[in-house]
């Protein structure tokens, strides 16, 4: 059975659940295998827990020359392996770096490119979500390796143990590969809250909070639930970009989402349309963001929320 | 110095986007316009070549149909010095590898580009790809994603705020640039500008003129095809209620507990 490739998506050994998710993927077309790109040290960790969500097999990748550079390198090391295996595809976690790999990968191995995938089949057909949610595309690569970048919780991971056998890969990164140069990094304070793309809950605040994100993140908490925003809320300074949902934020499809003084604009719902269940709080009864609701309270948020959270903890 | 802005004409996302027949997007019957998040990379341009007191040559460039020229046009009422168009009938439906190549050649042929700029994603199809397989094809270094940009001497910073960190990037000239809806408000075009922008040139190319074969670009030749494409069911009308003296909070709170979230 031919190899699947899957890049890990880690921060400093600790893989992401998304990259379980891809294994499951890879599963369906063929034998998975991780390719880890990162520090010598931390692979053997990282192949442990990647054989325990089905990787046959692990590529071992030192980032001694790839770390400190932007995109490049990591798309040669990618170009390398999959040289040297065949495989059947490659599948890379939809991140804004992620995209950018792929899509200097497709052009490096002559192979057509799918992004933002929410589903593949086993045949390699994929399912994208596009204009904002309104339209549903099934598509193919047909030319060369298909490159497939997936969504955060487009499949669950399945637990299943996978060889994960270590191979360490060798990689020559090319100097022209290393001109864009990371000269500061500055990491994000962790929230102690679910991440925004992988959340099956994200509560939500608009300009309608005034500022105050008391009780959006009150009842995040009480529901275990990731914070987001809406452009209005992180352009008034109140919550950083990482938390902006909407078009050119964050793209979120949790089993729910709760939006509170969140009017609910084209690039607002572009975030987070494609959410199973929807639900909004807004004084305005008039607001478009009632036309996408499962439920909807017209209420004011600093009143309604606070009940909500209330509740929800005295059943717990 | 020489500066490029790539600048996407789209249709209007107010506008009801669609489909052709053929699964290509509608880029004829409806209304477009130059994609807001590539104002952003315009200004930017703009900013950089007011920054310095050296020469510096801001062109827009679009490939598209004969109405992809407006989105050059705004470009060029905005501040850009010239423009050019590239337009072939071969070029419908060209993926974003096809895009990146006919890109690439224009930029080769504009000649001694020191920036490229583009904007984060196009608002139509929102690969976000094309400025990585423009530094991949153009073999440059690539700055990109930046929500602020700065020119130290002969290079470019970029501030990239990633998921996991704020990175600050930094690459010498030529190169491949992109930049977010953080990176500045973008200016709208004074009248002088809008009459000003009437006397500049804005070229066209074709393909030919840029040395490309037709068969190595369009929807025949993609490397990738949809098969099909459905109009998402529309939302079934959800519950609302409005809230008094609290009933709105026994309402969601009943609800969240018949979905199993509670
Ligand atoms: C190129 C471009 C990209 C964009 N990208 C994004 C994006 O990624 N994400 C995004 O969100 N937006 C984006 N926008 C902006 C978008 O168009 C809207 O301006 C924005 O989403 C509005 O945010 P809001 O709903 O919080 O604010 P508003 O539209 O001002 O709505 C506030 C809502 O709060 C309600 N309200 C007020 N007080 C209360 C209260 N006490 N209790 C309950 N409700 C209350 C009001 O009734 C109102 O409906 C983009 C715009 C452009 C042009
Ligand atoms: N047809 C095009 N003409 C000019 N620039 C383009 C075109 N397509 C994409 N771009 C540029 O590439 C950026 C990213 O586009 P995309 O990868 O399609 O999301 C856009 O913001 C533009 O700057």
């Amino acid at each position: 059975m031919s190899e699947v490739l899957v890049l890990v998506d880690h921060v400093d050994g600790a893989v992401k659940k998304p990259t379980y998710e891809l294994l499951a993927i890879a599963k369906r077309l063929g034998s998975p295998s991780a390719v880890f790109i990162g520090g010598a040290d931390k692979a053997a960790g990282a192949a442990a827990d990647l054989a325990k969500f089905g990787a046959e097999k692990v590529y071992a990748i030192d980032d001694a020359e790839v770390k400190g550079f932007l995109v490049a390198p990591k798309a040669e090391a990618l170009q390398q392996v999959a040289q040297a295996a065949s495989p059947a595809a490659i599948l890379i976690v939809s991140t804004a770096e992620g995209k950018e790999i792929a899509g200097r990968l497709a052009i490096k191995l002559g192979s057509g490119l799918i992004t933002d995938a929410v589903d593949v089949d086993a045949d390699g057909t994929t399912t994208q979500s596009v204009f904002a949610g309104s339209y549903t595309v099934k598509a193919k690569v047909t030319t060369g390796t298909p490159i497939i970048t997936v969504k955060p919780n487009s499949a669950a991971a399945e637990e299943g143990a996978g060889a994960g056998a270590v191979e360490q890969f060798a990689v020559t990164i090319s100097d022209a590969a290393k001109a864009a140069r990371i000269v500061a990094s500055n990491p994000r304070a962790a929230s102690g809250r679910p991440e925004l793309s992988e959340a099956a809950i994200v509560v939500s605040g608009g300009r309608g909070t005034g500022g105050d994100f008391t009780a959006v993140e009150g009842l995040a908490d009480a529901l275990g639930a990731a914070v987001g925003a809406s452009r209005a809320a992180v352009d008034s300074g109140w919550k950083p970009h990482n938390l902006q949902i909407g078009q050119t934020g964050k793209v979120v499809s949790p089993q729910l989402y709760v939006a509170a003084g969140i009017s609910g604009a084209i690039q607002h719902r572009a975030g987070m349309q494609t959410s199973k269940t929807i639900i909004a709080v807004n004084k305005d009864e008039e607001a478009p963001i009632f036309e996408l609701v499962d439920f909807g309270v017209v209420g004011d948020l600093h009143s309604v929320l606070p009940a909500v959270t209330a509740e929800v903890e005295k059943r717990k | 110095m020489n500066i490029v802005v790539c600048v996407k004409y789209v249709p209007d996302a107010t506008a009801d986007p669609r489909f052709e027949s053929d699964n290509t997007v509608d880029r004829v019957g409806v209304d477009g316009l130059l994609s807001e998040l590539d104002e952003y990379a315009v200004e930017q341009a703009l900013q950089l070549k007011e920054g310095t007191e050296e020469e510096v040559t801001v062109t827009a460039l679009t490939v598209g149909p004969e109405k992809a020229a407006d989105a050059v046009r705004k470009a060029l009422q905005m501040g850009a010095d010239q423009g050019v168009h590239v337009q072939d009938d071969a070029i419908a439906g060209s993926d974003a590898i096809a895009t990146s190549l006919v890109l690439a050649k224009a930029v080769e042929k504009i000649g001694s580009v020191d920036v490229v700029l583009c904007g984060m994603a196009s608002t139509d199809g929102a690969m976000s790809v094309v400025p990585a397989m423009l530094a991949e094809r153009l073999n440059l270094p690539q700055v990109t994603l930046g929500s602020r940009i700065e020119r130290k001497e002969n290079q470019l910073a970029v501030q990239r705020d990633g998921d996991t960190a704020t990175e600050v990037i930094i690459g010498a000239m030529p190169l491949v640039a992109s930049v977010t809806d953080q990176s500045g408000e973008a200016r709208y075009p004074s009248f002088k500008g809008i009459m000003a922008a009437k006397k500049k040139p804005l070229e066209t190319y074709s393909l030919g003129d840029l040395g490309v074969d037709a068969g190595e670009v369009g929807l025949s030749v993609a490397w990738s095809s949809v098969a099909e494409t459905t109009a998402r069911p529309p939302r079934t009308a959800g519950e609302i209620v409005k809230d008094e003296d609290g009933s709105g909070a026994t309402a969601l709170v009943g609800y969240l507990a018949s979905k199993k979230f509670i």
